[in-house]
């Protein structure tokens, strides 16, 4: 494939390009810095140019490493993307910082760059903690919370004790060797591995799509556990200071108090921050421009002030995370909000590659590795099968006591991804060598382990899942009455679920919502905002807004807005979104998809088409060829139509996109159907519908009130001539199905019909303003189905209207 | 979270519900607790209004039909036992239960489970669910973007999948074959109901 040798020489050409950087840089790298005075002593002549390399020294080769990082990640992506995708991004990444290191190495025969603690914990992982914290699906996240805080506190407690009491024993029992430590130093070094690393987490399960209570729980520990952690790390430090005789039951108790202390102190700390983040947004209405900042300003106090109180730095700022997302979401101008998370991910991503390649980079110092087979093994062996037992363990206590049981097959997942990472090396490597002689002992093992589970657990990772998962039937060889059932199931479990409405943690999330709607957001959120907080008006309004987005980008396609206005389909050109080899090969299906949507997800055909027609070719009977064809479509079809349930609108924590809602316009479309069909049922079955009606008005009056600005003249042009005030209701001969939608037509009448008081109060009514219901691209795509299926429905309407009006009006 | 006895008591037939459901009376105060936070007039019973109330229910595209399971045909109000009658039909499976031939399936089996999901379909009753209410149901599900031809085409190919004696329509036995490779156990129910 001559794709993948181009990018192979690309890749050896940027190696080559870097190397002979880093040889430059690092050789001037050691010049001893000069004087600031830039003109030598002995100057002979003018010098019209000169190379001040030490005056731009620090900072470029700053930005020279976050630049080889961000080539680095280029090449591995490319290289996931059109060699292999079996080692995860942060395993390749690692790799690459071996060959790095390797260069560098070569160049100076000395490590000259280095992941310092300092940086690492002060410059790279304050933002990966925040992206994550504040992209957090909060409903998750606290509703798993006992669970999250029993692994965290315990299961860490209990992997550091086990593993440093198994270490010591092992070395009493001599299977190490000489070596000059003691209990405590043991007990020191299980605390800093047993912490699981949300870094790596995040890096690994981000490809591994678990369900989202899985997820929550391993990330939400390797978040929290950093409070334990860090305690832990302390205390055994400080008590190898010490010295073995001086601990007594004073100091442990000291040592318990702390934790709880460092724990709720840092998350305290957070929750203050976050608050004054919100009201810092609440105030920015002038200056929206620099809104954005504040959110990583105040993230990044609230994790420096926690290092300042020896408090957990890492707990401070998720919490502060964690609570303000909800506030200064609202408070902000969206296009602050969409900054704000831009700007995130693009920290957060550079940050993580920062990291990994570094710890690649490390690796190559001749100077820090010390092996001792027994140590190194048996940490791997000992964090391994504790982390299993303690999983289990704790597992078992908790489905005690909860609603939900964690399965089987998760917990396996669960211990498997106890990942170690970059904050076990940043720790290992703040070791005091003085106190800790075998310093480069520890720091060697921390790196094996970290390269262990990032690279090896997150390659078996996916296999894993799916190999566990092997019980769920393959998804080619669903038949289309199987997935058009498994989706209505979907759908009815949710609805039942709704209906049960989460029986058991009701009581406290009401009692929380309630508290909070009256004291909190009084507080914290903006009092224009806090009115429009109506849950379906702002799903009607992200809509309405999404909707204008992609008209515009369709428009832009179509060469210009003009498309609109005929009407036929707007005819979508099928090649520009799949590979064109299909399009060679099926020319059939392009002219029948060619009513399909912008606005929905790429689900590449090759998936089905793989599955059913093994090969294509031009050689197939023209028979088989129709008939794969049609059951092709039908699948296809199915695949991109069908409605999507709650299930699958999964909180995907991801790095590197956000598609938290993509199939928005679903939900529009299922709420203008139920919106209608309850008109239609308050119509004929008389049911008690009432308000529901009065959420249909409301919303739609809200929308109108927005809208009522931008539209309706224009969109009166698009729908024929309507006269202005007149009720369509009683002018029978309108040819109005031609013109527009149908249901728009249907909703216009019934808000003509019986608007309530409150309704009148409000707007004056036009039908007019009505119009703008309804998103543009329904209406332009596809309006012959609506005339065909609605039609009917329409008439019918048309007929039921005069008697109805007459009788309430 | 008060005496749960005296609660068990305000509610009627509870050794019956529990028998017949399987639930325990945990749960069922648990649902009864619901039930009551829906019927927000206290009437003692719900009707179609309570159910539209639910606000997370809107953006189910087969919200009526759930919403008419839980009717009987012609009655308007679902009392507390009906609730927790059709809520058992989303209670796990009991994995080790001992195979007793002669008491009568409980509620919360595979097939029962199924015949709750036909009658979704089958609004008609007829026992069979016919290319028109399939055609109905893909309406519901799918969106607007679809035509009429495509829906009829999917209908046409769902039926021909699973229509096994060429009568143009699905009947009870036909569903059950079509889908037995899924797993209707884990798909059909709530696990907070165990």
């Amino acid at each position: 494939m001559s794709n993948s040798t181009y990018l192979c020489l690309r890749a050896v050409f940027l190696v080559c390009f870097i190397h002979l950087l880093i040889q430059g840089l690092s050789a001037d790298a050691n010049v001893v810095q000069s004087p600031r005075n830039r003109l030598e002593p002995n100057l002979t002549g003018l010098p019209i140019v000169t190379f001040e390399w030490h005056h731009v020294q620090t900072p470029y080769l700053v930005i020279i490493w976050i630049f080889v990082a961000a080539l680095a990640k280029l090449s591995v992506i490319e290289l996931n993307h059109h060699v292999t995708s079996v080692i995860p991004e942060s395993g390749m990444l690692i790799i690459v910082g071996f060959i790095l290191g390797g260069m560098v190495w070569g160049a100076d025969k000395a490590q000259t760059f280095k992941l310092l603690p300092t940086t690492f914990f002060f410059y790279l992982l304050p933002q990966i903690i925040l992206d994550a914290s504040y992209f957090m699906p909060n409903k998750l996240f606290f509703s798993n919370l006992g669970a999250i805080l029993i692994y965290a506190i315990f299961g860490t407690c209990w992997n550091a004790a086990t593993v440093g009491l198994s270490l010591w024993g092992c070395y009493e029992a001599g299977a190490m060797g000489n070596l000059d430590i003691g209990l405590l130093q043991f007990l020191l070094f299980g605390s800093l591995i047993s912490a699981v690393d949300p870094v790596a987490v995040i890096a690994v399960f981000e490809e591994v799509h678990v369900n989202e209570v899985l997820f929550i729980l391993v990330f939400g520990e390797s978040l929290l556990n950093d409070g334990v952690t860090v305690v832990l790390y302390n205390v055994f430090d400080a008590f190898v200071a010490l010295g073995g005789p001086r601990i007594d039951a004073t100091e442990i108790f000291k040592g318990i108090f702390s934790f709880v202390v460092v724990a709720f102190g840092g998350s305290f700390l957070g929750v203050v921050f976050a608050i004054l983040l919100s009201l810092l947004t609440r105030c920015t209405k002038h200056i929206q421009i620099i809104e954005a900042g504040f959110v990583f300003v105040m993230g990044y106090l609230a994790y420096l002030t926690a290092e300042m109180l020896s408090l957990s730095a890492i707990l401070s700022i998720t919490f502060c995370g964690v609570c303000c997302q909800k506030y200064v979401n609202s408070n902000m101008d969206e296009k602050s909000v969409t900054t704000v998370r831009h700007a995130m991910k693009v920290l957060a991503n550079g940050s993580e590659t920062m990291i990994f390649l570094f710890l690649g980079i490390t690796a190559i110092d001749t100077e820090i590795w010390v092996w001792n087979t027994g140590f190194i093994l048996l940490t791997l062996l000992f964090m391994f099968i504790y982390r299993i037992i303690g999983v289990f363990l704790f597992t078992w206590m908790l489905n005690k006591f909860r609603l939900v049981p964690i399965e089987v097959i998760d917990q396996v997942v669960m211990s498997y991804g106890g990942l170690r990472g970059a904050v076990a090396y940043g720790l290992a490597a703040m070791l005091d060598k003085e106190k800790i002689p075998e310093k480069n002992l520890m720091i060697s093992t921390t790196l094996i382990v970290v390269y262990f589970t990032v690279i090896i657990q997150g390659i078996t990772m996916k296999p894993l899942v799916q190999w566990l998962k092997v019980k769920r039937a393959a998804h080619s060889d669903l038949k289309l009455v199987e997935k058009v059932n498994n989706r209505a199931f979907d759908h009815i479990l949710a609805a039942v679920e709704d209906i049960c409405g989460r029986i058991g943690d009701n009581w406290w999330t009401r009692g929380w919502n309630r508290f909070e709607e009256k004291y909190i957001c009084r507080i914290l959120m903006k009092p224009k905002v806090r009115k429009n907080k109506d849950y379906l008006f702002n799903i009607f309004h992200k809509l309405n807004l999404e909707d204008a987005m992609n008209y515009v980008s369709e428009g832009e396609r179509q060469g210009s807005l003009a498309f609109i206005r005929s009407d036929e389909a707007a005819n979508i050109d099928f090649k520009k979104q799949y590979d064109s080899e299909f399009a060679d090969v099926m020319p059939d299906i392009m002219g029948d998809m060619s009513n399909y949507e912008f606005g929905i997800e790429n689900v590449s055909i090759t998936s089905i088409v793989k599955d059913t027609i093994p090969s294509i070719s031009r050689d197939i009977h023209g028979q088989d060829r129709k008939n794969a064809v049609d059951d092709i479509n039908a699948h296809h079809l199915l695949q991109q139509h069908l409605y999507r349930s709650r299930k699958h609108h999964r909180h995907k924590y991801s790095r590197s996109h956000f598609g938290i809602n993509q199939s928005e316009y679903e939900v529009q479309e299922i709420f203008q159907r139920t919106m209608r069909s309850r008109l239609e049922s308050f119509k004929s079955a008389k049911m008690g519908v009432n308000p529901a009606k009065k959420i249909t008005k409301h919303h739609k009056k809200d929308l109108t009130h927005q809208m009522s600005n931008g539209h309706p003249e224009g969109k009166d042009h698009l729908y024929g001539d309507e006269a202005g005030i007149e009720n369509p209701a009683f002018m029978p001969d309108m040819e109005s199905p031609t013109h527009s939608p149908p249901w728009l037509m249907e909703t216009e009448m019934d808000m003509a019909v019986a608007p309530s008081q409150r309704a009148q109060r409000r707007l004056p009514w036009t039908p007019n303003r009505m119009r703008r219901l309804a998103p543009m691209r329904i209406s332009t795509c596809s309006t012959d189905s609506f005339l065909m299926a609605d039609v009917s429905l329409t008439l019918e309407e048309h007929e039921e209207q005069p008697q109805g009006d007459n009788e309430e009006m | 979270m008060g005496s749960t006895s005296s609660t068990l008591l305000k509610i009627p037939n509870v050794e019956e519900l529990v028998q017949e459901t399987g639930f325990s009376p945990a749960h069922i105060i648990r649902l009864y607790d619901r039930f009551k936070v829906l019927d927000k007039e206290g009437r003692g019973h719900l009707c179609p209004k309570d159910f539209g109330a639910i606000k997370e229910l809107a953006m189910n595209p087969i919200r009526d039909r759930i919403i008419s399971a839980f009717f009987s045909p012609g009655k308007e109000t679902v009392d507390f036992y009906t609730f927790v009658k059709i809520m058992a039909h989303f209670r796990p499976v009991d994995k080790d239960r001992p195979k007793d031939p002669n008491s009568p399936e409980p509620i919360n089996s595979r097939s029962n489970k199924l015949k709750f999901a036909f009658q979704l379909y089958d609004q008609d009753k007829d026992g069979k669910i016919s290319r028109d209410e399939l055609l109905k149901v893909l309406r519901d599900m799918l969106g607007m973007q679809v035509t009429e031809e495509q829906l009829e085409s999917i209908a046409d190919r769902t039926i021909q999948e699973a229509d096994l004696d060429r009568d143009d329509a699905i009947s009870f036995e036909e569903f059950r074959k079509s889908l037995e490779k899924v797993n209707i156990d884990h798909k059909m129910s709530i696990r907070f109901l165990r």
